[in-house]
């Protein structure tokens, strides 16, 4: 059996993160069990050929009877392996809060007003090169408990690539929001230059073909590298 | 070169309108002579449970894929098959049937990773690989219990005293 040596990059944040008090008790504390290498990069991941992906479903400010309120932004980039590779075929889901912060699950305490042209879930399917895109709106911010920090604008993003390695969840934020620095759930990344890898670019190149007319959007860059190596078969 | 892994954040409170919905807790008709429905509960390192909306479990294996998700009481369930015996790994040792588990909670800032075994397989449980790198004390959290009902309760303690076994590859 051929493994694939790769050194072990870790920029998670760690299971224990005191500032963020929740995590307190949520986070194993026991050493995780090493399996060897190679035994499951190589194993196929999750099958999730059930869950129905249409082209519309990349545009959140489509299917409602109107645009939604906010900021419109085309969020776009490439999925990528750990060899820098584009990783087709990934499952990428979203969700997100309204431009008041609100978000339409029925989890949320419901303090912000809803927009009835936005719901705020997405997904698509990476192309043959790892692109990825969507269409939505910048969310706000939201505040937590009384005295407790904003949480940074923010998209929740899912997803699934080739293998078990590659199956990460993340939040993506965005240039320049002032609230990034005091996130505990950001803060949490051990390293500065792995909070950075989080946060999408304004992308000034694309902006002018985004711009003109009533579907007029900022265009954002982002790109997001799962943990599996292009060396690991790639069928499923 | 290698490229680090874009780090990973909590799935927080609020994925349950995008990431799940009722119909994805069943891989096969429960009505199904092969149908096994399997259920616990997820709990902290005080042993409370990690109720609605906090918990999602992921159940999958090979073309079986699952979710549940913790009600107000922490319980979450999924229907599936039971996999094959004859399974292993690339290089031919043998593995005891399992599911791959997957837990996802806010103030969880990572997935934790753990496998369900059958209580009805002690034999094969007995060779498998994979639980030979277990501390033999803590095998029993990943084995989960049948009940007089038929089903299989497999608890998930992310913290604690008798806290699942997690693994990292």
């Amino acid at each position: 059996m051929s493994h694939t040596v790769t050194p072990k990059v870790d920029a998670n944040p760690p299971y224990f993160y005191p500032e963020y008090i929740i995590s307190r008790k949520r986070g194993p504390l026991q050493p995780l069990i090493q399996l060897p290498r190679g035994w499951f990069r190589t194993m196929p991941g999750p099958a999730f050929g059930h869950i129905p992906v249409q082209p519309a479903d990349s545009d959140l400010t489509i299917g409602h009877d109107g645009p939604p309120q906010g900021q419109r932004i085309v969020l776009s980039g490439r999925v990528l392996d750990s060899d820098g590779r584009g990783v087709p075929d990934a499952l990428v889901e979203i969700w997100q809060a309204n431009a008041s912060g609100r978000y339409v699950d029925h989890a949320d305490p419901g303090l912000m007003p809803l927009d009835p042209n936005f719901t705020g879930a997405g997904r698509c399917i990476s192309d043959s090169l790892g692109n990825y895109q969507f269409t939505t709106i910048r969310p706000a911010a939201y505040a937590g408990p009384k005295g407790t920090m904003f949480r940074p604008a923010h998209i929740h993003f899912s997803l699934f690539g080739r293998t078990l390695s590659e199956r990460l969840i993340t939040q993506c934020y965005f240039d320049g929001d002032p609230l990034i620095d005091h996130d505990p759930i950001v803060k949490a990344i051990p390293d500065q230059r792995g909070r950075q890898r989080l946060i999408a670019k304004f992308d000034a190149d694309t902006t002018p073909l985004t711009s003109g007319g009533e579907t007029s959007a900022l265009a954002y860059q982002w790109d997001i590298v799962l943990r599996g190596s292009g060396a690991t078969p790639m069928d499923r | 070169m290698t490229i680090s892994q874009s780090p990973s954040q909590t799935i927080g409170p609020m994925y349950g309108y995008s990431l799940y919905a009722d119909w994805m807790d069943r891989s096969v008709d429960p009505a199904a002579p092969a149908a096994q429905l399997i259920r616990g509960v997820v709990l902290d390192g005080d042993g409370e449970p990690i109720a609605y909306p906090d918990a999602l479990v992921e159940v999958w294996h090979g073309e079986q894929f699952t979710r549940g998700r913790t009600d107000p009481f922490g319980r979450w369930h999924v229907w599936m098959r039971k996999p094959d015996t004859g399974l292993t790994l690339p290089d031919g040792t043998a593995l005891a049937p399992y599911l791959h588990v997957t837990v996802w909670a806010r103030g969880l800032m990572k997935q934790a990773e753990t496998r369900l075994y059958f209580p009805d397989e002690t034999e094969a449980n007995g060779r498998d690989p994979i639980l030979g790198l277990v501390e033999p004390d803590r095998r029993p959290t990943l084995i989960a219990v049948r009940q007089p009902d038929g089903s299989l309760r497999f608890d998930i303690r992310l913290q604690g005293a008798r806290e699942t076994v997690f693994f990292e590859f």
